[in-house]
């Protein structure tokens, strides 16, 4: 099982980050673990810069906007 | 399409713009045949604005998304990374000039001022040069400098760009010089300091023309609505409405007074660059004067609560209010300076 988390203060970005891979985990029937960090302290402590940001298996792997389908679908 | 762009990426882009100027050149002519076509007296008001409406929304929908377009291509140059590197370690004066041009092409979002700023402190960066980064990127941004262009002429959109950068560079200037680093929320200042790397960039023409079509669509595809808005009211009233209310209130026989309470009415509003120009547009249509409209459309997007309350948790509330208070002072002044030549 996968463990993914997105980092982000709160922003509309970062809602639709979650969202979006929450989506196509299911549409593909991948098994992930999905947690959201919004903690400031938390979030700088990945070194990212510019948010939402997501980690993949705790290694950083976007930053920055929101990732297309195709990188999402490279994750799962 | 996409195939095509894989093939040839410098044939697509020069297609793509000569598309884009015939396009562009068409629209007037076709704005006068489409309202021909109704059943409309020709020179009376409903006919004048809505000739206006069908001229202006392609207009500036195509110019914006021309603009973000290219912008979308160089902002893929200059990551927030490289940005920091390029900012690392430099004096003050030079610093605060170069990270407020950085600000212009760095894509930047209101909310990743947090992680921006303690990244950049992080890394090594002055205090001053970070703050003059963080006053021009939301402020001076291509959306703002091209709506403001397309409906109000490019005079207005230089002033604009000129003056922003002023108060980015000068604030920023400022808040070095106080030597404020003490006012650091203490985490902040006890993070352990990073080097500014940047990995190397292995982007293809091909993916920055793909990275410049994602920004259209997220860009475009959110302020249309803002757009239309503004032009619908621009449009509407043309010639309709009174200049009376707003004149008196934020025209030029307003007095002093109307410059810092822009200032006071804009900053708890926040709204983004393309949202506050429907609400310019009506400004200007109902008689106010241009400087204190200008004052009120920068501290609205500068200097905004909900981006406070965030910066609250890096820095001290002294730095805060020294912040807000320079760069409030700095629309003032322009306001003021503005009034007084135009």
């Amino acid at each position: 099982m996968k463990n993914i988390k997105v980092l982000g203060t709160g922003c509309a970005n970062c809602k639709t980050t979650l969202k979006l891979i929450e989506e196509m985990a299911r549409e593909k029937g991948a098994e992930i673990q999905l947690e959201k960090i919004e903690d400031i302290q938390a979030i700088m402590g990945y070194g990212v810069m510019s948010t939402p940001g997501v980690v993949l298996d705790g290694k950083v792997v976007h930053a920055g906007g929101v990732p297309s389908r195709d990188k999402v679908a490279g994750w799962l | 399409m996409k195939k095509l762009i894989q093939s040839s990426p410098r044939g697509f882009l020069l297609v793509a713009a000569m598309l884009w100027f015939g396009l562009y050149k068409t629209l007037e002519p076709f704005s006068h045949v489409l309202v021909k076509a109704l059943p409309l007296e020709p020179g009376s008001h409903a006919y004048n604005s809505l000739q206006f409406f069908f001229y202006d929304t392609p207009k500036v929908l195509l110019l914006l998304a021309g603009v973000v377009m290219v912008m979308g291509m160089i902002n893929s140059y200059f990551t927030p990374e490289r940005t920091r590197a390029l900012l690392a370690g430099r004096r003050e004066g030079v610093g605060n000039i170069m990270a407020s041009l950085l600000g212009i092409v760095t894509p930047f979002c209101s909310c990743s001022a947090v992680p921006l700023f303690i990244g950049f402190v992080q890394a090594g960066v002055p205090l001053g040069v970070t703050f003059s980064f963080l006053i021009s990127a939301p402020m001076v941004n291509e959306i703002a400098l091209t709506l403001l262009f397309a409906l109000f002429g490019w005079k207005i959109a230089a002033l604009y760009l000129g003056l922003g950068l002023t108060i980015a560079i000068l604030s920023g200037y400022i808040i070095g010089r106080l030597k404020m680093e003490a006012h650091l929320e203490d985490w902040v200042r006890n993070m352990p300091a990073v080097a500014a790397t940047v990995e190397g960039d292995t982007l293809s023409l091909t993916d920055r023309i793909d990275a410049g079509f994602a920004s259209v669509r997220e860009i475009v595809g959110k302020v249309w609505p803002y757009v239309l808005a503004g032009i619908a009211i621009g449009a509407g009233i043309h010639g309709y409405v009174p200049q009376d209310f707003m004149a008196s209130l934020m025209g030029k026989e307003a007095g002093w007074w109307s410059v810092p309470v822009s200032v006071l009415i804009g900053v708890p509003m926040y709204t983004n660059a393309a949202g506050i120009i429907p609400i310019v547009e009506a400004l200007l249509a109902k008689g106010a004067s241009l400087g204190t409209v200008l004052v009120f459309m920068m501290s609205v997007i500068a200097l905004s609560l909900p981006e406070m309350v965030i910066l609250r948790k890096v820095l001290k509330l002294r730095l805060i209010a020294v912040f807000v208070g320079v760069v409030a002072t700095g629309i003032m002044l322009v306001g003021f300076i503005f009034n007084a030549v135009v």
